[in-house]
């Protein structure tokens, strides 16, 4: 997942910006349902049309899509190469073009839908659940942690991996990993103690 | 009225007890106070006292007549806190979200603690910035975000750690006439020695124990003679 994914919410007035966020979380999720239900290659191929369709719509620059896209690549060429290998063509299409589809229909979904209306729907959603213990409130901070983790994480990675290139150990799997770990563990314990601070998740 | 009553904290180590914080008994009433002092004199642990974030181990930190181990959220909720590291502090993916997130508690209609998130970005500058990724703000604005984001709160006390040692000069003024400007009382942790002498009191740590107490410009003087010392 690339940072483009999950920090790309662009304003806009489209239909798609004005629907709420819970049923349109529901809208992609019956989506997925049916292109995975719908079989063949030339479904898959107009699934993907449809999602290439809606970043038109709601005017994603298509180097944004094409940047949020690079790091489904390597998955690309490896379930394609499998599924020719397995089952042939007609099915590789399918399969890859329903994973694109539903990955550039992810991209739209953030896109259009801020992540503090992301919460609210999670929060409503998770309501009926208060009576068995659960705190929507805090499901949704770990859910909005999680979204705002990853840059962080893919930013200390960058960071990790040129200081062992300036130090010419890129090669030191130790020299990575190491560093990298305790470096996103005191992230974490430093984004905690800001949560702490700011009085976020007392409740 | 921020009080520390004989206060003194220490953590377990495998060679014994560290102490972070010798016994300290003092007042803070003064509405622009410094904390100076050498890397790892006990600045940062004071600070974090006075928000509960650190407990004290022995004594008694009171924001008010709040206890800031008995009352928690409530000192959270009265002492604001600033981190010299802003990246931490920004969780949310865009400059609008992080500091609604600050309003999620006190404000539950969306569009009413979106529109209060904007007047906040516009109060410091980044009214403009509402949907841009935190992730694509220079250091200055990241900074002056996790401000708005701790403001947002409407703290009574703003406790502020070293928030001007990641920024250049142009920011650093930025960030420090927009503290020295606020009407919160302010406890600013700082090397900048130019920002501690525009403060009404300092305190000089050194070695975990509160050495000096006083103004700033004698507090200064203290702490460059104790640097000078062989």
């Amino acid at each position: 997942m690339s940072p483009e994914l999950i920090s790309a919410y662009r304003p806009g007035s489209t239909l798609l910006h004005r629907i709420p966020a819970g049923p349109k979380l529901g809208l992609l999720a019956a989506y997925g349902v049916v292109t995975v239900v719908a079989t063949g290659p030339w479904t898959a191929i107009g699934f993907l049309a449809f999602s290439l369709a809606l970043v038109v719509w709601v005017r994603i620059p298509w180097r944004t899509a094409v940047r949020a896209l690079r790091p489904l690549l390597l998955v690309v060429v490896l379930v394609t190469a499998f599924q020719v290998w397995q089952r042939g063509w007609p099915a590789a299409i399918h399969v890859v073009g329903d994973l694109l589809a539903l990955f550039v229909a992810a991209l739209v979904f953030t896109a259009t839908t801020r992540i503090d209306a992301l919460l609210d729907a999670i929060v409503r959603g998770l309501g009926p659940f208060r009576r068995v213990g659960v705190d929507p409130e805090k499901v949704a901070l770990a859910f909005s942690l999680m979204i705002g983790a990853i840059p962080g994480v893919m930013t200390i990675a960058r960071e990790t991996r040129d200081a062992a290139k300036a130090r010419g150990l890129e090669r030191d799997p130790r020299a990575l990993l190491v560093p990298m770990a305790i470096r996103t563990v005191a992230h974490a314990y430093d984004t905690g103690a800001a949560l702490h601070a700011r009085g976020i998740g007392d409740d | 009225m921020l009080r520390l009553d004989r206060v003194s904290v220490s953590v377990g180590t495998p060679d014994g007890d560290l102490v972070l914080l010798h016994r300290t008994t003092l007042s803070i009433t003064e509405r622009r106070v410094a904390l100076i002092g050498g890397n790892g004199s006990g600045k940062s642990t004071f600070a974090r006292l006075l928000n509960g974030l650190v407990e004290p181990t022995t004594g008694r930190v009171t924001v008010g007549d709040l206890d800031t181990v008995d009352d928690g959220p409530s000192v959270r909720r009265a002492v604001g806190f600033v981190f010299t590291d802003p990246g931490a502090q920004l969780v949310m993916p865009t400059c609008l979200e992080d500091v609604a997130l600050s309003l999620r508690r006190t404000v539950k209609d969306k569009r009413e603690r979106l529109r209060q998130a904007r007047a906040i970005l516009d109060g410091i500058g980044l009214g403009d910035k509402a949907d841009t990724t935190v992730h694509a703000l220079s250091g200055g604005q990241k900074q002056m975000l996790a401000l708005a984001g701790v403001l947002a709160t409407d703290p009574q006390v703003l406790v502020a750690d070293e928030p001007t040692t990641l920024l250049d000069l142009r920011n650093t003024r930025l960030v420090a006439d927009r503290l020295f400007a606020l009407p919160q009382q302010l406890v600013l942790v700082t090397h900048d020695l130019d920002l501690a002498a525009r403060c009404d009191r300092a305190l000089v740590i050194d070695e975990a124990r509160v050495v000096f107490d006083g103004r700033p410009d004698d507090a200064i003087a203290h702490y460059r003679a104790s640097v000078d010392a062989p």
